[in-house]
């Protein structure tokens, strides 16, 4: 039991060994040109800087979001229901909780430098914050009690749900903002003028978190691999040590 | 056969309760399930009703295959579980009401089965919540008769019972098989026991054994 | 082998049974009406004093109003499945072989009853204590405000409600489901409600764009409820 453990418990493979190091190298190269090589926008300052985190990391978050949402209905549709698509689901969805952190907290410091202000009711804010909690919601309905099979089958279905429940979370904020345009202060809107090593410092972030998203995933899904490679083979166990009890008897 | 267990392991939370269960019934036997607690009666039961999945091995149950489909057999199926499945603040006969219509029994059938469990007159018109433990035993027997089941899975159906009850209780299951039911029960009053079954299987360990 | 189990059940009747039984039993037990009205009606009282001011009262009298549905819909949601998974009636449902869509209309149709009568004591309240004026075309939009989103906070109540039934720390993990997919209800319902309140001067026209929201949040819900109820119940 411990042999089939140790040959299977390197959650790396060559794959992603290469998608970690070309990560780190694209990472690095967004750092340097990030914060030194590029220029300082003309309004926004050294505060543009954080677009180099800020817009990578909001576009994993919804990348992963859809992606957890197809990996939930291959489950729910395919005839086996392979605990592989559920593991997918839930490794992205962890993954991309924390990137959407990431994504509110910049968002709202460059909101600060900016607007002056840590918050804005901006629809895309607005519905950015809901889906964080609604994939909070689904890391804790994962963690219910219950059988693999039954965890999977409420996870998958609940993840459907924010697919429902998303567009009509975004639509009400959009409308909401629309009808009640309160007292706006005067904000620039995030719109820069980007020259090319900008914009291709962008492109490489996104490039970048990309690969750090894919190897997170793979190397999480492979964890939870193990984790239920280590339960199946703890049930072995567990169900020689029960057959026993008769024994005992 | 109308329950076919072969090498059956479920699984709760990580613990089998039944570690490899294999075993048969055929029609119109009565089946003692007998065994220390905690060897897997209950999940035994509830599995046979289609209630809880199948982590490994093959069921069938009333030729439903539990692995592939778990609810096409439930309609077929009676379970009496420990707990009762009775609304504490409706009257018994609101409670047979309800049930009954669920499963599209008749008011006659409502009434037989009341009268059989001793719930008439008074009885019936009193919440359940102010019933002994035995009353509310007899009408979760009373919801079951209803159901006319094809099989019937009974977990402990004679704890909390008076022996008037208990009587009641054999004659009816004796009745059902005469109108070809199969019967499943767990029991720990051996001797009542072992005179209403026609067989008896010891479980221990999650394993199921003949006795 | 014996063949005479009783007939499959139509729908409708599976839908009306569960209806009257959950009825019945707050007509008994009178949950409802002796503890969740009351709460409701504090919580109206305590904005009252919290924000002490007549003119702001009266602009977010239907924002409260509605606040305040949602925390009794947390309560009464609760208290609906703590009644079913109490004896083990959900067991008993599920082995009955039903159909559980059934189930789940029957549970919502009941929720939006009692929701129903606790929103009609509140924007009474709303009228008393904030001094809310309605006219007769708002008196119109509000119903069909009351309606519409009743319907879908019953059904996402009842949907969430049978997924967290019976499961460890539901009194916590209820509200952190519900609170964001029932986020769209508060505002459409509360931008409806305030247009028929003419609240700020909100003319009765502009409530009618959010009703339309509030419909297809109660359809989508619906449809996604009567689909996944039964697979979140069961084991």
């Amino acid at each position: 039991m411990s042999q089939v453990l140790q040959r299977t418990s390197p959650t790396g493979t060559r794959t992603t060994k290469v998608i970690g190091a070309l990560a780190l190298l694209v990472m690095a190269w967004v750092v340097v040109s990030g914060l030194i090589l590029t220029p300082q926008d003309v309004v926004q300052g050294e505060s543009v800087r954080i677009m180099y985190v800020h817009v990578p990391s909001a576009w994993i978050a919804y990348l992963a979001f859809i992606f957890t949402a197809v990996a939930s209905a291959s489950w729910l549709i395919s005839k086996k229901h392979s605990m592989g698509f559920d593991r997918f689901a839930g490794a992205s969805a962890e993954v991309g909780v924390m990137f959407m952190a990431i994504t509110l907290i910049t968002g709202s410091l460059w909101g600060r430098l900016t607007w002056g202000e840590f918050w804005q009711w901006d629809p895309r804010l607005t519905t950015t914050a809901f889906l964080f909690v609604t994939y909070v919601g689904y890391l804790a309905v994962r963690r219910l009690e219950g059988s693999v099979e039954q965890r999977a089958r409420r996870s998958a279905v609940v993840a459907m749900l924010a697919v429902l429940e998303i567009p009509l979370v975004h639509f009400s904020v959009v409308l909401w903002r629309s009808l009640h345009q309160g007292a706006t202060v005067l904000n620039p809107n995030g719109d820069v003028k980007m020259d090319d090593l900008m914009l291709f410092t962008l492109f490489s972030g996104v490039v970048g978190f990309t690969l750090v998203f894919v190897w997170l995933v793979l190397h999480r899904q492979r964890t939870m691999l193990l984790v239920d490679i280590a339960n199946r083979q703890g049930l072995d166990a567990a169900i020689a040590a029960r057959q026993t009890e008769s024994l005992v008897k | 056969m109308i329950v076919s267990f072969s090498d059956v392991v479920v699984v709760y939370d990580n613990f089998p309760a039944l570690a490899g269960a294999s075993f048969e019934v055929s029609s119109g036997e009565i089946v003692l399930l007998q065994g220390p607690n905690g060897a897997g009666k209950t999940t035994l039961l509830r599995a046979c009703a289609g209630l809880l999945p199948i982590a490994r091995g093959s069921a069938n149950v009333l030729s439903c295959d539990l692995t592939s489909d778990r609810h096409s057999v439930r309609r077929k199926v009676g379970l009496l579980s420990h707990a009762n499945g009775l609304f504490q603040d409706l009257t018994v006969e609101e409670n047979m009401s309800f049930w009954s219509r669920l499963i599209g029994a008749s008011n006659q059938d409502v009434k037989t089965a009341m009268h059989i469990m001793g719930l008439s007159d008074r009885l019936s018109t009193t919440r359940v919540a102010n019933l002994s433990a035995g009353q509310k035993r007899r009408c979760a027997l009373a919801t079951l008769i209803v159901r006319r089941a094809q099989l019937w899975l009974l977990d402990e159906p004679h704890a909390g019972l008076d022996t008037q009850g208990r009587d009641e209780l054999d004659k009816t299951l004796r009745a059902a098989r005469e109108a070809g039911a199969t019967v499943m029960f767990a029991s720990h009053e051996i001797d009542r026991a072992q005179n209403l079954a026609t067989r008896s299987l010891t479980v221990v360990g999650g394993l199921v054994t003949e006795s | 082998m014996k063949s005479d189990s009783p007939t499959r059940v139509g729908k409708g009747k599976v839908v009306t049974a569960v209806f009257l039984k959950d009825i019945q039993i707050e007509l008994r037990s009178r949950v409802v009406t002796n503890q969740v009205l009351p709460f409701a009606g504090l919580v109206m009282v305590m904005f009252a004093f919290a924000l002490d001011n007549d003119d702001v009262l009266q602009r977010v009298a239907g924002g409260l109003v509605w606040l305040a549905t949602l925390f009794s819909l947390f309560i009464i949601v609760q208290r609906s499945f703590a009644i079913d998974t109490a004896d083990g009636a959900l067991d008993s449902l599920r082995v009955a072989g039903i159909d559980l869509s059934a189930v789940f209309f029957g549970k919502a149709i009941a929720l939006a009853t009692k929701l129903i009568a606790l929103e009609i004591v509140l924007i009474c309240s709303a009228v008393l204590l904030y001094r809310v004026d309605v006219s007769a075309t708002g008196l119109v939009l509000l119903v069909t405000c009351v309606l519409c989103a009743t319907s879908g906070l019953a059904f996402v109540g009842t949907l969430y409600g049978g997924l967290t039934a019976g499961a460890k720390g539901r009194e916590t993990l209820l509200p952190l489901l519900l609170l964001p997919v029932v986020a769209p209800v508060l505002i459409a319902a509360t931008r409806a409600t305030e247009a028929a309140f003419g609240s700020g001067g909100a003319q009765t026209s502009e409530g009618w764009a959010w009703i339309g929201l509030l419909a297809v949040f109660a359809a989508v819900f619906g449809v996604g409820g009567s689909l996944a109820f039964g697979s979140l119940i069961d084991e």
